[in-house]
């Protein structure tokens, strides 16, 4: 394997002879590609810092031109900054070890679509993509935002410059992916394992996609908090990027649970750890924001509160950058023994936070409601969704953060973990399930209460009925996963039901007829909350009905688990690009019906000096059947930890039709209607 | 970088292992109780992973221990209250509602009647207000129009 390689190393290694006599000299061209990134990632600083300035400055004067100059500016920081990532990423799949970053985080025998990915899997290179999509989002706003009025946009886009400014600040001054070796040595240390995975290949780019897109919303309200004015225009506007941020975080945060699930080796799908928790909490604002917003667009009212929860979601991506990128939650004294990047990061986030705070604080209140609401309508009910998730937020933040604040405030070392989250956030999920049926089929400013849990008799009725039959076949097993399926069953039937009803009493086939032309955001939405309820569903399922066996098992034995026969029938060492295996066969029979072999591995990556373990899973949508290979014992045999884990598939099904939903709502036509009226804008409204 | 590297060994939780195949009691019952135990138990020397979970070295003496005051006839409470002399506090995943902790425990509770108190009182008071008030702008043009 390494023979086979090594000519081929050496001659893509050629450019070393010459990095040896210095790097970046002319005459080399991989250094001047990298050169080139790194010139380019200065310039972009700069055209940001136009960018964050000009256009404000032209849109507080009246200044046509200078407002003007949002767009090229915005297009000119997003082209320099591809250029950039695109030399960083050369410098990887090229494996040029006179860069730093490349000499920590490749190997010239890692896979290639590892070679790119590593271009994200550090610190550098993942703040370079954070800046890469935060400026492919302004650059949006500038393409596509025509219709915008034109001091609206000037200042968006203005306000994606400063943020932009300041990661790339940030970067350069800190965290520069583009550092040079004197001396570049002859291989690289690889990237860590863990990470070396299609699943966590593609994780970070949509977390990022939609962390950034929420500064998205950012920029739209501090815009129009500088301009005084929100109405049901800024809501269509904010709404698609939101619901495109909150897809992209959907289908990131699912990926790397995924991952999660069959990389670590026992099926645990959330840890809340703090770095799942930075994801988590802006997915729950997102989510918030996402609902408030249709409020703003179809009624005029709750403005200021969309406004703060616009300024809050992005206050948490920058927060869950902190988390991530200072090391503050690992521990305080690792902060403090290297607080220089820990303290920019808390500073960004110090300046547009605080000062978006300090702008809502003074203009907020000037932003008057014009729709009036009863205490039970439409409006009432995405009120009660919005405190219920807020609040579930908050409580995510202060378990996350209370280990620290508990040392530096009273002294006392404690642990935050599982336990904690999951008696203190789940109830509110609880209540948001329990009310979200009856609050989507709620009429527009008044409606009875009455009514509309009438027309949910039929979900309460079948989940009922289904969650006593799973607590009936179940016996003996904890209440846990019947009350998932009676939550779970009450969403799903509950949006079918919403769907149903919009369809009229007619003919089943005008009905049915009348249900497929309905909008394509009530679908969205229907989508959206049935998949909500399979997650839930999915994850008491998981939790409640899965079971367990731990034992030692020589080749040729076979246990039983849940019905199925697991025989070990050999365990071999098997070489791997980057890795040496260690692969087990088992092979699973239901009585005399094969089922299937499975191959659960332990990888070490000599590079990295990093053993992972790789599960055998059999995916069906009934159950996964998962087997993790343990430690070799003294006594001969092998470690085997398997499990039956029954519906966990509809785990990943339950978020994947969530960010289906996102998509199709986000294809509606009032949407398309809002982005194809670039080419014909339009006519000024009259002044009031 | 190196503290990176580092950083990330602590953040991603290591591969496999947990509970191995010879500690497990002979009695289910009692297993049952000691995995409910370790599994609110944190591995000391891990980020946020559990003694059931963690195949650190010390996450296996801490399941060998629970299991050990368990044989010799502990309840679970004086099986976790031994972990917490031996190690303080820091080993519990789930912290005590007391003292300083309280905070932590009646935050969401506190929020949730405050922040349904708000939204009550800022409805109530838009109601009051009347519907849809006129706006300035639209005031002025009103009274041109009466005007004319």
């Amino acid at each position: 394997m390494r023979a086979k390689h090594l000519p081929r190393a050496v001659l893509s290694q050629g450019p070393r002879a010459f990095v040896l006599c210095g790097p970046g000299r002319a005459g080399y061209s991989g250094g001047m590609i990298v050169e080139l990134g790194h010139y380019a990632l200065i310039l972009a600083f700069a055209v940001s810092i136009l960018q964050s300035l000009v256009p404000l400055v032209g849109a507080q004067k009246g200044w046509a031109d200078w407002m003007a100059a949002a767009g090229p500016l915005a297009s000119g920081q997003f082209a320099l900054l591809a250029i950039a990532f695109a030399a960083l990423t050369y410098a990887f799949v090229t494996s040029d070890f006179s860069v730093l970053l490349v000499v920590d985080n490749s190997h010239t025998l890692k896979p290639l679509l590892y070679k790119i990915s590593g271009v994200w899997g550090n610190h550098e290179g993942s703040l370079l993509l954070w800046s890469l999509i935060l400026a492919l989002f302004g650059a949006s706003a500038a393409w596509f935002g025509g219709n915008l009025p034109k001091t609206l946009q000037a200042r968006v886009l203005a306000v994606q410059g400063a943020i932009g400014a300041a990661f790339l600040a940030f970067m350069i001054f800190t965290s520069n992916p583009f550092l040079r070796t004197a001396l570049p040595p002859f291989d690289g240390h690889d990237l860590n394992p863990l990470l070396q995975d299609p699943g966590l290949a593609f994780h970070p780019p949509f977390l990022y996609l939609g962390y950034v897109g929420l500064s998205m919303a950012f920029s739209f309200a501090i815009a129009a908090l500088i301009e005084g004015k929100v109405d049901a225009a800024w809501g269509r506007w904010v709404r698609p990027w939101t619901l495109a941020a909150w897809i992209f975080l959907t289908i990131g945060i699912a990926l790397g649970s995924w991952w999660a699930y069959y990389e670590l080796g026992w099926g645990g799908f959330w840890f809340w750890d703090p770095v799942e928790n930075a994801s988590f909490m802006p997915w729950l604002f997102a989510t918030a924001l996402l609902h408030s917003a249709i409020v703003v667009e179809k009624r005029e009212t709750l403005k200021a509160w969309t406004i703060l929860l616009a300024i809050l979601g992005f206050g948490f991506s920058l927060m869950g950058t902190f988390i991530v990128r200072s090391g503050v939650i690992t521990s305080v004294h690792a902060f403090a023994s290297d607080p220089e990047r820990g303290v920019f990061i808390l500073l960004i986030f110090a300046v547009f936070v605080g000062g978006a705070l300090t702008l809502f604080a003074f203009r907020g209140a000037a932003l008057e409601a014009k729709g009036v609401f009863a205490l039970v309508s439409r409006e009432s009910a995405l009120v009660l969704n919005n405190v219920l998730l807020a609040v579930a937020s908050f409580v995510v933040f202060v378990g996350t953060m209370w280990p620290l604040v508990s040392e530096l405030a009273f002294g006392r070392v404690l642990s935050v973990g599982a336990p904690f989250f999951n008696a203190a956030f789940t109830p509110f999920m609880v209540a948001l399930a329990i009310a979200l049926p009856v609050g989507a089929v709620m009429p527009w400013k008044r409606g009875k209460l009455g009514k509309a849990a009438a027309s949910m008799t039929g979900a309460l009725a079948l989940a009922v009925a289904l969650a006593g039959l799973a607590f009936a076949l179940q016996t003996g097993r904890s209440a846990l996963a019947p009350i998932g399926v009676l939550l779970g069953s009450w969403l799903v039937f509950g949006a079918l039901i919403d769907l149903w009803t919009r369809g009229g009493r007619q003919g089943i086939g005008d009905r049915l007829r009348r249900i497929a032309r309905l909008p394509r955001a009530d679908w969205g939405k229907a989508i959206a909350h049935g998949g909500l309820g399979v997650t839930i569903f999915a994850v008491t399922a998981v939790l409640g009905w899965a079971s367990e066996d731990i034992r030692v098992l020589r080749p040729g034995e076979s246990f039983t688990l849940s019905g199925h026969t697991f025989t070990l029938t050999g365990v071999e060492r098997q070489p791997g690009p980057n890795y040496i295996s260690t692969m087990a066969t088992v092979e699973v029979h239901d009585g005399d019906r094969f089922i299937t072999t499975l191959h659960p591995e332990k990888r070490v990556y000599p590079a990295a000096g990093m053993p992972t373990t790789e599960a055998g899973i059999h995916y069906t949508l009934t159950r996964d059947l998962y087997v993790a290979l343990g430690d070799p014992q003294d006594g001969g045999g092998w470690a085997l930890r398997t499990y039956v884990k029954p519906f966990a598939v509809w785990l990943w099904i339950g978020a994947a039709l969530m960010a289906l939903g996102g998509l199709v709502s986000l294809s509606d036509r009032r949407f398309r209607v809002a982005a194809g009226a670039r080419s014909a804008p339009i006519a000024a409204k009259p002044a009031e | 970088m190196r503290a990176f590297l580092l950083a990330l060994l602590l953040v991603l939780p290591m591969a496999a292992g947990a509970v191995q195949p010879d500690e497990i009691l002979p009695d289910p019952a009692m297993e049952a109780r000691a995995r409910a135990i370790t599994a609110e138990l944190r591995c000391v020397v891990c980020r946020n992973e559990s003694v059931d979970d963690s195949n650190a070295e010390i996450a296996r003496d801490i399941r060998l221990m629970v299991r050990e005051r368990l044989v010799a006839g502990d309840t679970d409470t004086e099986a976790v209250q031994y972990m917490v002399d031996r190690f303080g506090e820091y080993i519990l995943l789930n912290p005590r509602p007391t003292g300083s902790n309280l905070i932590l425990w009646i935050t969401g509770p506190a929020l949730l009647v405050a922040g349904l108190g708000i939204a009550l009182m800022a409805a109530r008071r838009r109601r009051r207000a009347g519907p849809e008030a006129l706006s300035p702008e639209e005031e002025a043009r009103l009274r041109a129009l009466l005007d004319e």
